[in-house]
């Protein structure tokens, strides 16, 4: 988008991440929102656009209420849970660089863990949509992604040890990140290879996102805006979303190869040529993870290396912080927290601020991309 | 037995479950362009047609992907395999494999429907494919 109006991201918020945080979805998502504004320099009064996930239970004239934004003119709501965790970003964007509103709040907050726990087995159809998975067993999304993985692994002949290669890269960043709920605690290949079996033998405990408490919040608006702010300037270069006819969210078997993941694919391609950019500008790569595969899945997507080849650029390092493209320098869903991806776009801002605990020196660009929706953030 | 998450018909899917009940594993097929889609949908994609056909689907296929179906910290009173199934009419719909033991699933395998009442359900289910005389077993 050279020479084309950008939006930037000016603020962060987050409270802390838990298991248990003792207070309302409703509280975590204003303390989320009065963090980032206040990061921005801004008051609630200067936000008049909101978005958030559809999934979320948070009403935006709740937390207008809650925080004292006076009127919101952009409200909007990104499809597909997770998946539409970077969408998030986008929506903002369109918003103020269409001038509908001048600076957009985004928020997601939930009691994950004390509450509703998304992990647990449903126990009846809620859509007639389930009605081809639930009744033969599918009815939670370890076993529903696993249906997926095992074909992953039967086209490139890997096994439950070689997705354990990512949760240990993931557990050591966020070992050294205080904001992790797991700071201070990596784990080696053997802790992987010992933690219960969830989907034997294709996922293990260790294979999967953490449930979380808490709640993050990020404002954006437009560059000429960001520039009088007070934060570094972090821009928004491109973003988008794939949603593929014949994909599905969470039961995606319709396409031809299971073992690759075409709607990243499709957004790879269209972030790539949106911004000029290609694997190799990449400094920082926040790929959501609810599960290990996903992130081989999605490496091979986005292009920083070929088909089925995760598992060997996995284990040749290329994925640590030293690495030629530093993946989940947070420790990811899996180390820091599971707050639905959207601290993954946290966690963009601070490396291109120059902020993060396992800061890459000199990040300029950072992708967070889920399966179906990604953003590439810069600075100059 | 397993305990069986009941499917809720609604317009659109009503046909293929009362299908099964009598023993039958179908898919829409357009009237106008002859496209067949499963899951199904309520307009065809292909041309934008709103009636339908049911087409009897021959019921054999391979299996594309598989999972032993449990719970770990709940007793999940007998696991199931859950498979996802190529058929031979180019449609792909998830099952279960019934039969044969974990251990000898393979991808690839050719699998055969039929129809078992689970938990009150009647459901349609897989078998490995028996191997006729002249007929290859797997895929």
């Amino acid at each position: 988008m050279a020479g084309a109006r950008r939006a930037a991201v000016v603020g962060i918020g987050q409270t802390e991440f838990s298991k248990n945080s003792g207070r309302s979805e409703l509280r975590l998502a204003a303390e989320a929102v009065r963090a980032a504004i206040a990061d921005a320099g801004l008051t609630p009064a200067d936000i008049d656009g909101t978005v958030t996930f559809t999934q979320d239970t948070n009403d935006e004239l709740a937390l207008a209420r809650a925080v004292g934004i006076e009127e919101i003119r952009w409200a909007s709501r990104t499809p597909f849970g997770g998946g539409g965790a970077s969408a998030t970003v986008e929506h903002a964007a369109a918003a103020v660089l269409s001038g509908m509103a001048n600076a957009v709040v985004v928020y997601r907050a939930f009691n994950e863990r004390s509450g509703h726990r998304f992990g647990q087995p449903k126990e009846q159809v809620t859509s007639p949509a389930y009605n081809f998975y639930f009744p033969y067993g599918l009815d939670a999304p370890t076993k529903i992604y696993a249906l997926w993985f095992q074909r992953y692994m039967h086209v490139y002949g890997l096994t439950n040890a070689d997705f354990g290669l990512y949760s240990v890269v993931a557990r050591r960043h966020a070992a050294t990140n205080p904001n992790a709920w797991f700071h201070g605690r990596p784990i080696t290949l053997a802790d992987h290879q010992n933690s219960r079996w969830i989907v034997e033998p294709i996922l293990r405990l260790l294979d999967c996102c953490q449930e979380s408490d808490g709640g993050v919040a990020l404002v954006v608006t437009t560059e000429e805006r960001a520039r009088d702010l007070r934060q570094k300037l972090v821009t928004i270069e491109a973003a988008t979303q794939s949603n593929l006819i014949g994909g599905d969210v969470m039961f995606n078997y319709y396409h031809p190869d299971i073992a690759r993941f075409p709607e990243a694919e499709h957004s790879a391609r269209t972030l790539y040529q949106q911004t000029g950019l290609s694997p190799d500008d990449i400094d920082v790569a926040l790929l959501y993870e609810n599960f290990s595969p996903i992130v081989f899945y999605l490496l091979e997507a986005y292009g920083f290396c070929g088909p089925g080849e995760a598992r060997d650029f996995i284990a040749d390092g290329n994925i640590g912080l030293d690495g030629k493209i530093p993946v989940n320098t947070h420790g990811g869903l899996l180390g820091e927290a599971y707050i639905h991806g959207v601290n993954n776009i946290l966690e963009a801002v601070r490396q291109l601020r120059g902020t993060a605990a396992n800061q890459v020196p000199d990040a300029r660009r950072v992708l967070a991309a889920t399966g179906r929706s990604a953003v590439i953030l810069g600075t100059e | 037995m397993p305990r069986v998450i009941h499917p809720v018909p609604d317009r659109d899917d009503a046909f293929f479950w009362e299908a099964v009940r009598a023993g039958r594993l179908v898919a829409r097929e357009c009237s106008a362009c002859g496209r067949i889609a499963h899951p199904p949908a309520p307009m065809c994609a292909a041309c934008g047609g709103g009636e339908w056909v049911e087409r009897e689907l021959s019921g054999r296929g391979t299996v594309h992907s598989w999972i032993v179906s449990r719970h770990p910290s709940q007793p999940d009173d007998a696991p199931r395999i859950v498979v996802l199934v190529d058929l031979a009419e180019g449609v792909r719909l998830v099952s279960n494999l019934r039969e044969i033991d974990p251990a000898d699933v393979r991808n690839g395998m050719a699998v055969t429907v039929f129809f078992d009442e689970v938990d009150g359900c009647w459901l349609p289910q897989f078998r490995p494919q028996r191997a006729a005389a002249g007929q290859a077993g797997g895929a």
